[in-house]
């Protein structure tokens, strides 16, 4: 018996051991700036340096879930396909062929009866991807095909746009300067971003939500803008606007607008790099764009090319230039110029370079916590924890005296491994995380209560003290296990459903389960086999 | 110290018909009150958005108000938060014209231009989208339905070993009544306090099935161990003598749960206290359902059992 104690003694102070040394970051370390820790320089490098992770409501900063707008991107890639199967007719020379987009997901290829069998082949050949919708419809005219993208392709398309937004959203927080960001993909279409300690929320959700489509168009000054504002453009132009001046403050500043041809001569996918440059005298920053050797012919072909006319630089549909070509463009530089201030400049150089969305997405789900209350939730989470604490401490001893105090060693011994796991397994600790400790110190001492209980019921029924507190264990288990196990069961459930905060609470339930079962049950049996193995037991308090 | 003495014998079973009256009309009465007027939704559940405000100095909601109506935001819902004297406010908006994720950016200038740029301080923000709430109901719902029937399943194959399938379902299903009659029990009790119902309602919910279910356990694990031992008694005899034996036991664990949460909810601040009000009810209602809903559900099959 003595030689069990004396092992067991030695299991659990190296788990206590091993426990200060996974919390010892905690109070040894010094956070710098960017949130790692730093350990003094005598700490081997072999031991955690690791302290326990703040979840945003408790260190500020904000939680963001992205939808990305998967239709509108299913759309856009259908017209490209409209154009491709234009362009593949034209090339091959079948004439008597059109193709139009009926919906956001649907082609109508019209075929005049002598071509029909010719734009077949073609689509079985180099149009895999397509797939019916229905069975095309003859008529004395001719076919009218109406083909879709296949499933697979579909799936395929959608996985990649998000995987590349999420590429996408990642490079600018990555420019932007976040410490220790998490930049997830959750679901189908969703995409999930955590910037802990951010200073200025608003200015971050910019510079994630902007698609930063850039594309280049030339200005049709034929038309009136007036006039196609109030009649509708004319076929193959469109109107967009543009911002002159930012306006007093409060009044909306005025909007330009302009003709363009719809036709989009460049985008920004060629952009290599984008810098801020100081502006002339007057004017402020600019953002010059530095585009790679292939954007560069390009850009040189499209100015060559239109020479004297005006192009439209054009972001997310918003003008912000409309320049005259004086002469063609090469080296593959140009500028966007527009009345910005620095800070401004800045962010868009940010997401040019990171490049834009393949798909615009939305936010759907927003929590931002600022610093000071964080520091007030801790505050707050740690004088419930103590306050708490010692009132169930004290009850135990009032109520059980010796047996109280053994399970209130105990309880000390749990809050330390939990403390320990949750470092060491580099969980979350939230507010509600916090609650979740303080809530599994009340329920630990159920399995102490549930021991007691039955220790002094098997005394009362003239047992000796050495035999009631072995059946007194023995009779306690089955009901401390399922008791736990129901709890258990729901903390698992709780995180299955759970998001941020409220998982860090499932996960200091369930850890607190596993800590309490260890301690409340085994521990203090040490101590009572060591009574029962030093000398006769007659008597206990309890 | 002995809170219940030893021997104490109260027949508890003798209460099961009030009991189950008193439970049912107080069911009814929350079911009716869900279905009628409807919980109220936290922006979790409602979609919209909330800020939280905190001024430097003395702020009333009029002047509040008043600030947001620049942005036309004056029909918002804006009430204290926090400790009286703290200033704490929190505006909640339902839609707006603003997009949403420029809406804190509004309302920093609106409130800038009456009370001053560094008098105040955004505190918090949430907005949660409407097909995100509603996504986040119905998850709510089901995972509270979900775990509710897995305690009674997890009940019913614990006990089927020891007293064969049917009685273990017996059990299982006793303790599902139990669980229902506290989640509805808090529910109502939150809609009384005109508490809002958000992700922290749906955690103390499921805290509470998966706590109020231990109770259930310990009881029914001694009604075993006694209809092993007692063998002339009659069920009701032994139920009855079951909850007094573990009685002292019930409200002690229920009692120290109860201690912190007092304490969670009198110092942990204004975000969690909706979270521990919930399972202050709960908790309670757990020991009260145990013992007058659970057990008697029990009995109910005592023909059954006896046909065996």
């Amino acid at each position: 018996m003595r030689r069990g104690v004396l092992s067991r003694v030695i299991i659990f102070s190296a788990l206590a051991l091993l426990s200060l040394l996974f919390l010892a970051p905690n109070f040894l370390g010094k956070k710098d700036s960017s949130g790692t820790v730093e350990m003094p320089g005598w700490w081997p490098s072999f031991l955690p340096s690791d302290a326990i992770h703040l979840g945003l409501d408790l260190q500020g900063g904000s939680h963001l879930v992205l939808e990305v707008k998967l239709d509108k991107a299913v759309e856009n890639h259908m017209e490209r396909l409209k154009n491709e199967l234009t362009n593949s007719f034209r090339e091959k020379g079948i004439s008597g062929v059109s193709v139009e987009r009926v919906d956001a997901t649907q082609l109508q290829i019209k075929a005049a009866a002598a071509s029909v069998e010719r734009v077949r082949s073609i689509l079985k050949a180099d149009f895999a991807n397509l797939s019916e919708v229905k069975t095309p419809q003859t008529s004395a005219a001719g076919t009218d095909f109406y083909m879709t993208l296949n499933r697979e392709e579909t799936r395929a398309l959608r996985d990649y746009i998000v995987d590349q937004s999420l590429e996408t959203i990642r490079n600018r927080i990555d420019q932007f300067g976040v410490s220790e960001p998490i930049i997830q993909r959750q679901g189908i279409n969703t995409i999930l971003v955590q910037l802990p300690g951010i200073q200025d929320p608003q200015r971050a959700k910019d510079i994630i939500g902007k698609t930063a489509l850039l594309e280049f168009k030339l200005v049709d000054d034929n038309v009136n803008p007036e006039e196609a504002v109030k009649n509708g453009p004319p076929p193959g132009r469109q109107v967009l606007f543009g911002q002159v001046g930012k306006g007093a403050a409060g009044a909306s500043p005025a909007k330009v607008p302009y003709v363009l041809e719809a036709r989009t001569l460049m985008t920004g996918e060629y952009i290599q790099d984008a810098k801020v440059r100081p502006g002339q005298q007057l004017q402020g920053p600019y953002v010059e764009l530095i585009l790679n050797d292939q954007g560069a012919r390009l850009f040189e072909q499209i100015t060559a090319a239109n020479v004297k006319r005006r192009m439209a630089i054009v972001l997310d549909n918003n003008v912000y230039s409309a320049p005259v070509i004086q002469e063609r463009i090469g080296g593959g530089r140009a500028s966007i110029t527009g009345s910005f201030d620095i800070k401004e400049a800045r962010d868009l150089s940010i997401v040019l370079r990171a490049g834009a969305l393949p798909a615009p997405v939305e936010i759907v789900e927003e929590r931002t916590v600022g610093p000071s209350l964080g520091r007030d939730s801790i505050t707050q989470g740690l004088t419930s924890f103590a306050v708490g604490g010692a009132l169930v401490v004290l009850f135990m001893i009032a109520y059980y005296k010796g047996a109280g105090l053994v399970a209130d060693v105990a309880l000390v011994f749990n809050v330390l491994f939990m403390a320990a796991i949750l470092a060491g397994f580099q969980a979350v600790l939230t507010l509600p995380g916090i609650a979740g400790i303080v809530l599994t110190i009340g329920m630990a001492v159920d399995a102490n209560v549930l021991i007691n209980e039955r220790i002094r019921e098997e005394i009362r029924a003239g047992r000796s003290v050495r035999s009631a507190i072995e059946a007194g264990y023995q009779n306690a288990l089955p009901a401390i296990l399922d008791s736990n196990v129901t709890t258990f069961l729901s903390g698992v459930i709780l995180f299955q459903f759970g998001t941020g905060p409220i998982k860090g609470f499932a996960v200091t339930l369930c850890v607190g389960i596993l800590t309490t079962v260890v301690t409340a049950v085994y521990l203090t049996r040490v101590y009572y086999d060591y009574r029962i193995g030093a000398r006769r037991l007659e008597r206990i308090s309890i | 110290m002995e809170l219940i003495r030893s021997g104490t014998k109260i027949p508890f079973t003798h209460y099961r018909k009030i009991a189950v009256i008193l439970s049912t009309v107080v069911n009814v009465i929350v079911l009716a009150l869900l279905f009628f007027r409807g919980p109220n939704m936290g922006v979790d559940f409602a979609g919209g958005t909330i800020v939280q405000l905190k001024f430097q100095q003395k702020t009333t909601i009029p002047d509040i108000r008043q600030a947001l109506e620049s942005i036309q935001l004056g029909g918002s819902t804006v009430q204290d938060f926090g400790q009286e004297g703290f200033n704490e406010f929190l505006v909640r908006v339902e839609k707006t014209g603003i997009q949403v994720t420029a809406l804190s950016d509004q309302m920093k200038k609106a409130l800038g231009a009456k009370f001053g740029a560094d008098k105040f301080e955004i505190r918090r923000v949430e907005y949660v989208g409407p097909k995100i709430g509603e996504d986040l109901r119905w998850r709510g719902t089901w995972s509270v339905i979900a775990s509710t029937v897995m305690m009674g399943v997890y009940i019913w194959i614990r006990f089927a070993s020891a007293f064969g399938a049917k009685f273990g379902l017996h059990f299982g299903i006793g303790a599902v009544i139990a669980l229902i009659h506290d989640v509805l029990v808090t529910v109502g009790a939150l809609m009384l306090a005109n508490y809002e119902f958000d992700l922290t309602v749906v955690a103390a919910l499921l805290t509470i099935v998966g706590f109020s279910v231990n109770d259930t356990v310990v009881i029914c694990d001694r009604i075993r161990e006694n209809l092993r031992k007692i063998r002339r008694e009659s069920l009701e005899n032994i139920i009855n003598t079951s909850i007094n034996e573990t009685l002292s036991r019930t409200i002690l664990t229920t009692g120290t749960a109860l201690l912190v949460l007092l304490a969670l909810y009198l110092l942990g601040g204004a975000v969690i206290r909706p979270f521990a009000f919930a399972l202050l009810v709960g908790f309670t209602s757990g020991v009260y359902s145990t013992i007058f809903i659970a057990s008697p559900v029990i009995l109910l099959w005592d023909k059954s059992f006896k046909q065996r």
